[in-house]
């Protein structure tokens, strides 16, 4: 197993009586692509923005490269990784240009010809630079919040329910997208999703959460081959019984 | 038309000073309501508080506000050792501003609050400091609102700014006031149109501003905001103009009647004619007008002494005519200013009744008043009934009324002709009794003290020979039948009404002047 390059320590988050994360400790390998999976309330999300400190864990560390994320400034920090929420949070009064090369410009980068190389790499058109974030389609939108978090090289990804409003076909295809990107770019990716078929057919490690814990650490064959614990399989139950009535009206 | 257009003529040194006065408002306004807009958007307690206070600063009328700074000021300047104006520019200034800071204050609030919490984490996500969160996304989002805020706030500055002609900052109020005092209502009327015409081009800039910045048309808000100084620049020009020489132009002061008017006019043409350039501040309250002189931004003006003797030196004895003018006169100049003399006539208060009635009731003076006054209604002017002289009248006569009601001077008579009022505290220099033919009461036990109209001059106008050569052959020179006959030709209501100006050159002529 390669060295982790994310390291979870113990880590927990209170909001008033309800732990939204209790004890994690997690390491997660450089390269890998990790999916957390969990109801609503169950914790990844918090869990994920600590990571880029957007959360601030009442104990416990994260650490990056053997680094502590307190580190360097908060601001310092978010710029070396990418994070795509679920509402793309476009700047509304900047072109899509301007909201892609955002990172760039506030870490006082060359711009050059990075916007148009990461519209390429979301496969957007690169006539679509001009436009403002209100003249595109959701899922246009979606791919230009993936092409502003990737504009600065950040070696990792975070992704937030990031395909969540995304209508089926659409968010197939960025989905795709992403995996892609993900082994040409060697990111080290985390997607938090409530969608266990989506965490299968992109992730390479799935997490499986409630309450605030992890109770199930295993790979996606794993978890078709049934392994990986009760509460996965009770995950699992939704895309394999859907899975065999689409098999069986094939019949 | 043509008194319209003369009218006209008055425009454009109190449009500059209204454009000075209220946009430097509206500048300090938003300079304390943006930052503090967004103090409050972070913090709910200090919104609640700042929103609190602008909301009841709202709910005093301007005119009190206005008003409120003449003591405040006073009573600070008194604390730091003297120095702080009290008067004019600057309790306009924080008047204004403190008017200006709601809709500012609460439109900025309301549209931080209201940005998208999903465009606020992304910014946070990107890694922006708090200062570029501020300079990239919030700014530019909210401007478009806190635009509509200036906006609001630009108009009703420029309509409060037409009350602080009230505390002596000359504005396009001075022809409001002045116009209906006299009822010149070409006058009102140039002063409103002008007022208005100011607040829609400003609106319309503003607007301008806002649309280019809500649709994110750089050229459209960056045209509308160079316009606006542009137009402020051109509106203010008759006041840098006079910067560049030493304070050669003389500033006179006139309270709020047409006496006041006529004989501002008649100074002024006088000191026109010695080589000085003049101009007005007209409708100033009583004790503003000898505060100003004092301060010496008002040159000469003229006041009564008996209300000197009363409201200022706060005597309540009534010493022989010669007594009270040398006691006054030792006493201004402890205040820095100068009294070149009597004018000649007194404008006192008397107590007039419509003739008929009078005879009727059996009324010749204030004793036999007090004795039918149960059953009749005092009209008298704004200030009369809180002034000392009324105390002293009242209490030496033991007058009763059924009922007192202030109106503004020619609503007075009007009052008493229409029978709403059966006495009126008038003025004994006033065209008006004559014309009306009302009955003066006389006052036997010398309750009223002596009202000599007497020229006030500030003390560096004093040692200037010129300037008070060209006074000197008024005083004692004005006797109040052809002071009251000068006063008819501006107060009255017919075709034959004239301008204080003209009453001015009349009034010249008449006693040789």
């Amino acid at each position: 197993m390669p060295e982790p390059m994310i390291a979870l320590e113990n880590l927990s988050r209170r909001y008033g009586t309800v732990a939204a994360v209790d004890g994690v400790s997690l390491s997660i390998a450089r390269g890998s692509f990790v999916a957390l999976v969990g109801a609503s309330g169950s914790g990844k999300s918090t869990l994920l923005r600590t990571i880029n400190r957007l959360e601030t864990p009442d104990s416990g560390r994260v650490r990056v490269d053997d680094r502590d994320v307190t580190a360097e400034p908060p601001h310092a920090w978010r710029r070396r990784i990418g994070y795509v929420f679920q509402q793309h949070g476009l700047f509304p009064h900047m072109t899509v240009a301007a909201n892609v090369a955002i990172g760039l410009r506030l870490a006082g980068r060359a711009v050059g010809d990075r916007v148009g190389e990461v519209l390429d790499l979301v496969e957007l058109p690169r006539d679509l630079a001009d436009r403002m974030p209100d003249a595109l389609s959701g899922g246009q939108r979606q791919r230009v919040a993936i092409a502003r978090a990737l504009a600065t090289e950040p070696p990792i990804l975070l992704l937030d329910e990031a395909l969540g409003a995304l209508d089926p076909v659409t968010r197939d295809a960025v989905a795709g997208r992403l995996v892609a990107l993900h082994q040409r770019l060697g990111l080290t990716t985390l997607l938090v999703t409530h969608d266990m078929a989506e965490a299968l057919l992109t992730a390479d490690r799935v997490l499986v959460m409630e309450r605030g814990r992890i109770v199930a650490d295993a790979s996606p064959a794993q978890l078709v081959a049934g392994e990986g614990g009760h509460a996965a399989q009770a995950l699992m139950a939704v895309p394999r019984h859907q899975a065999e009535r689409l098999a069986a009206l094939a019949r | 038309m043509s008194a319209f257009s003369d009218a006209l003529t008055r425009v454009p040194p109190l449009l500059a000073q209204h454009v000075l006065v209220s946009m430097a408002a509206l500048l300090l306004g938003i300079l304390i309501a943006v930052p503090l807009a967004f103090a409050c958007a972070r913090r709910p307690g200090l919104s609640r508080v700042a929103l609190g206070c602008a909301s009841l600063v709202q709910t005093i009328p301007a005119l009190a506000l206005l008003a409120l700074f003449y003591p405040v000021l006073l009573s600070l300047s008194g604390l730091v050792g003297g120095g702080i104006p009290a008067l004019g520019f600057l309790p306009s200034l924080l008047a204004l501003t403190l008017y200006a800071l709601l809709p500012i204050l609460r439109n900025g609030v309301t549209g931080l609050l209201g940005l998208d919490p999903a465009v606020l984490q992304a910014a946070d996500a990107v890694g922006m400091t708090r200062w570029q969160k501020l300079r990239l996304v919030e700014a530019p989002l909210v401007a478009p609102i806190l635009a509509a805020g200036i906006r609001t706030a630009a108009v009703w500055t420029i309509g409060a700014a037409t009350l602080s002609t009230t505390v002596g900052q000359p504005s396009l109020g001075d022809m409001i006031f002045a116009g209906l005092q006299t009822q010149a209502w070409a006058l009102v009327l140039a002063g409103c149109f002008a007022a208005a015409a100011l607040a829609l081009a400003v609106d319309a800039l503003i607007g301008l501003i806002e649309r280019g910045l809500a649709t994110r048309r750089k050229a459209l808000w960056i045209g509308g905001l160079v316009a606006l100084v542009l137009g402020c620049a051109l509106a203010t020009q008759p006041l840098w103009s006079r910067g560049g020489e030493p304070r050669r132009e003389v500033v006179i002061g006139a309270k709020n009647f047409s006496e006041q008017y006529i004989l501002a006019r008649l100074i002024g043409d006088r000191l026109t004619q010695a080589g000085y350039s003049v101009s007005y501040r007209d409708g100033l309250g009583s004790a503003v007008a000898f505060e100003a002189t004092a301060g010496g931004r008002v040159d000469v003006y003229v006041d009564y002494a008996g209300t000197l003797w009363t409201t200022a030196m706060h005597r309540h004895d009534s010493p022989p005519r010669g007594v009270m003018l040398d006691a006054l006169k030792d006493w201004a100049a402890t205040r820095d200013v100068a009294m070149l003399g009597p004018l000649g006539f007194e404008n006192a208060y008397a107590f007039a009744m419509k003739a008929p009635s009078a005879q009727r009731l059996g009324v010749r003076s204030l004793a036999d008043l007090a004795r039918v006054a149960p059953g009749l209604k005092l009209g008298s002017d704004l200030e009369f009934l809180d002034r000392p002289e009324w105390a002293a009248v009242r209490d030496a006569y033991g007058l009763r009324f059924a009922s007192m009601t202030p109106y503004s001077p020619t609503f007075m008579y009007r009052a008493l002709s229409s029978g709403r009022a059966d006495v009126i505290s008038a003025f004994s220099s006033d065209g008006r009794i004559a014309a009306d033919r009302l009955t003066v009461l006389s006052d036997p036990k010398r309750a009223i003290p002596g009202y000599d109209a007497v020229l006030l001059v500030a003390k560096d106008r004093a040692g200037d020979a010129g300037f008070v050569e060209a006074l000197r052959p008024m005083l004692n020179h004005i006797p109040v039948e052809a002071m009251r006959e000068a006063n008819y030709r501006v107060d009255r209501d017919d075709a034959a009404k004239e301008s204080p100006e003209a009453a001015a050159r009349w009034l010249a002529k008449r006693v040789g002047l």
